[in-house]
């Protein structure tokens, strides 16, 4: 029944080849773009067959391993090119497969007349490629050649305009840093085998075998060790504390993909790996709250930092990190579902907005360009009044601004506000929840905030660009347009799926669809949640209602802000700087945490390896080498003139010495 | 299937005929190179054959278990040293391995050498002979012989087509191993004549030397004077310094076939004879090689971030993926070591893909100093491609051939050592941080010096693209060599010879 699975990763894989390969001889942009954005509908269509196919199953039969062939095997060890289809792996095709469609639709527009065109889509499909092995391997092996494989992609889209020097230390620095998470991702890998072969005799890497026989693992102990091993390579793809710092500058890649790797994608993956190793996760207390506790934590923080920043795409930038956070948060709370039901709704409207701002961008280019200007095309202090040039993109953008901002009735509100709710109340961390869901709630308002700070400095007000370039500015063309549309047309109603119960008994008890489809995959953790919870504490609906309306009352006060401080007295920016200049700067920086990791990490490795070279190798090693040789060149007159001749000398001694050896045995 | 043993014979010794039909043709480049070409060709030819028969030959059950092909003579009877080739599954990689090495250091030079073409090429063949020969002898003493034979024409190599100090680096080469050699040579002798006493019988063979019960402090010398001669060929730190040095200043040809295959004589006669001869003094000396493995991969990775000249550091990162074939035999485990002999095999054919690149450029633009280039992927596009994916490899992107080796020794020596599994682990990071920092400055950002460079020739872009198909084909289907090597592993790690 889903024989065909295989084409759904193959389909990108012929278009990376055949662009990769062909595309220089094709040269027509159209057909380049055509067959990349080809090969991706081809997947989705194989997708949307797919989970029909699985939905037409009964819910306890929703799995299926399908192989395709032998890979690696030795001994007991034994990993194949095999996929898994469960309804976990169906959501993430479903959108991985759908989101990727729709921005390399829009990347054919907006990579029009760029050098490297092809090279560009080629990529790009190797990256589908690669992110659909990571959701559909069946085995944490062929998981992490996915897991590498979007890895090596991003390196090399971020660093796309390879002769910028900042755009490839950005991928330099994305590389290494996810490499660091991998390093934990493999450790935690091979612990597992280990101990499940050494205690258990089940020597396997295999997802559903894994499953069936976690009964036999400990809670906590080495599952807290093997767990942590895997959060760690988490946090370096997942873009989470202390593995952060990569993404920001990872928006040196061009606007398409950090649209489609640096939000709605390859960041999520981390996400992804611990919803589909749930059954792990749920025996260690320890990691969930290392977990609930970490995503907390960025949730806030990059919030923080969003709030300074004037290039429009790392406001984005910092804005994903923050909503990765969440993601974790609802991982760490084991609010499993309602993680991947937020991974899904911000797919939709963070795709979106970095699409718009990836027009905005583009107008503004071509706009500075024609009056041959060298301001900033990302830099919001040249926007503004931007809402009458493009108001198609106005429109959708803001549309998403609202569903991140988490006001009711759109995508974003239903996911977070189920995250938060779960943070306040599953009966994991104690009273750390309170602090969890106050984390949440903040970085909420600040979200709200920062988003509305972009619009209102890009959309409204004064128009800061030069007089000339302005009339320059432009709605952008139809293929760029189309995907925000649908994409905003998803932030709006995404969220209707998974309905929040206090909500959906409003309307006559509508359940929750999203949380019952995935309740095959996360089954297990939640019985064994509710056999050791202790005494799981019954929250009242009008308990849930308050937080809510606390919550969404945060988000309005966020927004009320901004557009006191960005609309209405735009002289208050500029006083608050001046009245905390300390605390501006350092929000403006970051934090200084690339510094402090250049300080501590970095600057030594260098430092170290130079001194093991110059110093060791060198000094010590090479002179007792040359001592001896010294030693050997005193003694020996035949070696004074060291030239290519007296190769033979060493030559024949040698051959001499085995003679004489031999001889003596022979006569002995 | 009849299969003759001399095979084997003819496996070792037709690339010295080559060596003798270059001979006249000496003076004549464009005769003496089709002609190696053949040799070569036909020497792959032949181990081809020999691997798509392999499973035929195993049902007819040869002489020694596991083995393939066994071809045994009295050669010298005074000392009952036997003239005994044995080709098992290992063997017939690394001979395939050899073959195939050749070919890419021929075709490397093809251009490069301009001088002496003719010595060059005997050299080149009597060379292969000689590595041939390590990889098939099972008897201690024409082991040794072969080992000895392999070494000289690499001298010549890196002394006359060398450059830079080619000279100085010879040497260091030369005294490096001999230094090794003359340890392990004593201790051949030594084995043999306890063995004579205990038992008898004069013999230098390998499978009755196995039977030989010695003290644990005489297998210790033993052991350790064989495990010096294979840790210098390896390199294990801190033995390692001779080999950035002769990387670096020798011909292109000679950096492949020093990373692809001499250095696999040293992991390779640890596994074939000093492993299964003295097996108690293995076991006591494991921590310490453990040790030296993952010392050599941190210290290696990062002295090579600190490199300007890409062949050395090339050559440093060299010695780190031989740390991890090291781990794999120090774990002493069937998956680890099946992980280290398909490791062999695959730092084969990156490494000596990256060499054979670094080569390119240098005969293009005469420097191969790192800071010299820059926004290569500009200038030239499919050079930048190749060496993009074989730093890939070379770093252990899983889909590529390194991958399945790293990855396979370290889930066995994770069973028996976590900690050392642990610790070798940081390598994978810190070997990316110094590749991604060549491919970044040499292919990315923008170019520093005008230089001359043309993009691939025809020649070169089959070579490549050859070595790029094999990259790719053993990451993705490695099942066929590691069903090939799953028999005699099973055989080596049981104790059983």
């Amino acid at each position: 029944m889903f024989d065909n699975v295989w084409l759904i990763p193959l389909f990108p894989f012929i278009g990376f080849l055949i662009n990769g390969l062909l595309g220089k001889k094709i040269k027509n942009e159209t057909v380049i773009g055509g067959i990349g954005a080809l090969a991706v509908l081809c997947s989705f269509l194989v997708s949307c067959k797919t989970i029909l196919a699985l939905l037409s199953l009964p819910g306890e039969e929703r799995v299926a391993n399908v192989k395709v062939f032998t890979w690696i095997t030795s001994g007991s060890f034994n990993a194949d090119i095999a996929f898994l289809i469960d309804p976990l792996s169906c959501v993430m095709i479903m959108i991985v497969t759908g989101v990727g469609f729709l921005i390399h639709v829009y990347s054919i527009g907006y990579m029009h007349g760029e050098e490297g065109f092809y090279r560009f889509f080629s990529y790009l499909n190797l990256f589908m490629f690669s992110m659909l092995l990571l959701v559909l391997g069946n085995n944490l092996l062929l998981m992490f050649v996915g897991w590498e494989g979007v890895g090596l992609c991003s390196y090399l889209l971020i660093g796309y305009y390879f002769h910028k020097k900042s755009a490839g230390d950005a991928g330099k620095k994305a590389f290494v840093m996810n490499r660091v998470g991998d390093f934990g991702f493999l450790l935690g890998t091979f612990t597992l085998y280990w101990y499940m072969g050494q205690a258990h005799n089940v020597w396997t890497i295999k997802f559903t075998d894994l499953a069936a026989n976690s009964h036999l693992l400990p809670t906590g102990g080495i599952v807290t060790a093997i767990t942590l091993c895997f959060f760690l390579g988490a946090t370096g793809k997942s873009a989470q504390i202390p593995l952060y710092t990569w993404l920001p500058d990872a928006m040196e890649g061009p606007t398409p993909v950090s649209a489609l790797i640096h939000a709605a994608t390859m960041v999520t993956a981390g996400v992804y790996m611990i919803g589909r190793m749930n059954y792990l996760f749920i025996r260690s207390p320890e990691t969930l709250m290392v977990v609930a506790v970490v995503g907390g934590c960025t949730a806030l923080f990059a919030a923080t930092i969003g709030t300074a920043q004037n290039d429009i795409k790392r406001v984005l930038a910092y804005s994903t990190v923050s909503q990765l956070g969440y993601m974790f948060l609802a991982m760490g709370t084991g609010a499993f579902a309602a993680g991947i039901f937020h991974l899904m709704t911000h797919a939709f409207f963070k795709a979106c907005l970095f699409l718009g701002s990836g027009a905005v961008i583009h107008s503004m280019h071509h706009a500075l360009h024609h009056v041959h200007s060298h301001d900033d095309a990302q830099d919001m202090r040249n926007m503004g009044g931007l809402r009458s040039k493009m108001p198609l993109t106005f429109l959708t953008f803001l549309l998403a601004t609202i569903a991140i901002a988490g006001i009711p009735g759109f995508s974003g509100f239903f996911s977070k506000d189920e995250i938060l709710w779960q943070a306040f109340s599953n009966p994991h961390h104690g009273d750390l929840n309170y602090l969890l869901w106050g984390m949440g709630a903040l970085a909420a308002g600040l979200t709200a905030f920062y988003m509305f700070r972009l619009v209102f400095m890009t959309f409204f007000g004064e128009c800061r660009i030069t007089p000339k370039a302005k009339d320059h500015l432009h709605e952008s063309p139809m293929v760029i347009v189309i995907p925000l549309i649908v994409l905003a047309a998803l932030s709006v109603v995404g969220g209707y799926i998974g309905l929040p119960k206090v909500i959906g008994e409003l309307f006559g008890g509508i359940p929750n669809y999203f949380e019952h489809y995935l309740e095959p995959v996360f089954k297990y953790s939640e019985e064994y949640m509710a056999q050791h919870a202790a005494h799981a504490a019954e929250h009242s609906a009008t308990l849930e209602w308050g937080l809510m309306g606390l919550s969404v009352l945060v988000a309005l006060v966020g927004i009320t802000i901004a557009f006191t401080m960005y609309v209405k007295n735009t002289e208050l920016p500029k006083r608050f700087v001046a009245t905390f200049p300390a605390l501006h700067r350092a929000v403006y920086n970051k934090w200084y945490i690339d510094e402090l990791y250049d300080y501590l990490f970095v600057n030594p490795c260098k430092a170290l390896g130079r001194f093991l070279w110059k110093g060791f190798d060198v000094v010590v090693v090479d002179g007792v080498v040359n001592g001896v040789a010294n030693v050997v060149m005193a003694f020996s007159g035949v070696f004074r003139y060291m030239q290519s001749g007296y190769i033979y000398n060493y030559a024949w001694s040698m051959a001499f010495g085995v003679v004489v050896i031999l001889g003596y045995y022979v006569f002995k | 299937m009849m299969a003759d043993p001399h095979l084997l014979t003819i496996l070792v010794f037709f690339p010295l005929a080559g060596c003798l039909l270059v001979l006249p043709v000496w003076k004549r480049p464009a005769a003496a190179r089709p002609l190696a070409l053949g040799v070569m060709t036909g020497e792959l030819l032949l181990a081809l054959w020999l691997y798509a028969s392999w499973q035929g030959l195993a049902a007819l059950k040869p002489i020694l278990p596991g083995y393939l092909l066994v071809e045994d003579a009295p050669w010298i009877g005074a000392f009952g040293i036997r003239y005994t080739l044995g080709l098992d599954g290992i063997s017939l990689l690394m001979v395939m391995l050899t073959a195939f090495s050749f070919c890419v250091a021929l075709a490397v030079s093809w251009r490069a050498i301009g001088e002496k073409v003719g010595l060059f090429l005997a050299l080149l063949l009597a060379m292969e002979t000689g590595i041939m020969g390590v990889f098939l002898a099972l008897d201690l003493a024409l082991f040794y012989l072969f080992w000895e034979v392999m070494l000289i024409p690499m001298f010549f190599l890196i002394g006359i087509w060398g450059h830079g100090r080619h000279i100085y680096s010879t040497v260091k080469f030369f005294l490096f191993t001999m230094f090794g050699s003359l340890l392990m040579l004593l201790a051949i002798i030594a084995l043999h004549l306890l063995h004579a006493q205990q038992s008898g019988v004069a013999t230098f063979g390998l499978h009755q030397l196995i039977a030989t019960r010695l003290p644990a402090g005489t297998q210790l010398w033993l052991f350790g004077a064989f495990f010096l001669a294979f840790a210098i060929k390896f390199p294990l730190f801190p033995l390692h310094t001779w080999l950035p040095d002769a990387h670096t200043d020798a011909p292109t040809a000679g950096s492949v076939i020093l990373a692809g295959l001499l250095l696999k004589t040293g992991s390779y006669g640890l596994l074939r004879f000093g492993y299964p001869l003295f097996p108690q003094a293995a076991q006591t000396l494991t921590p310490l090689f453990y040790t030296l493995a993952i010392a050599g991969i941190i210290y290696a990775s990062l002295v090579a971030f600190a490199q300007e000249d890409m062949k050395r550091l090339i050559a440093y990162s060299s010695i780190g993926h031989m740390g991890y074939v090291a781990i794999g035999i120090a774990a002493w485990q069937p998956v680890a070591l099946s992980g280290s002999i398909i490791q062999m095999a695959n730092h084969g054919v990156t490494t000596g893909a990256l060499f054979a690149m670094v080569g390119m450029l240098d005969e293009r633009a005469h420097t191969r100093e790192i800071g010299a280039f820059g926004g290569l992927w500009g200038k030239i596009p499919l050079w930048s491609f190749f060496f993009l994916l074989f730093s890939m490899a070379s770093v252990g992107l899983p889909g590529l051939n390194n991958f399945v080796g790293e990855f396979l020794v370290l889930s066995g020596t994770f069973t028996k050592s976590p900690l050392a599994a642990g610790l070798a682990f940081t390598g994978i990071v810190l070997t990316l941080v110094y590749t991604v920092r060549l491919v970044q400055e040499v292919v990315f950002q923008t170019e520093r010096k005008p230089l001359p460079l043309a993009d691939l020739d025809r020649r070169e872009i089959c070579l490549l693209a050859l070595l790029a198909l094999l990259v790719i084909l053993m990451g993705v289907h490695p099942a066929p060599l590691l069903d090939l090597i799953h028999g005699p592993v099973k055989i080596l790690v049981g104790g059983a010879p």
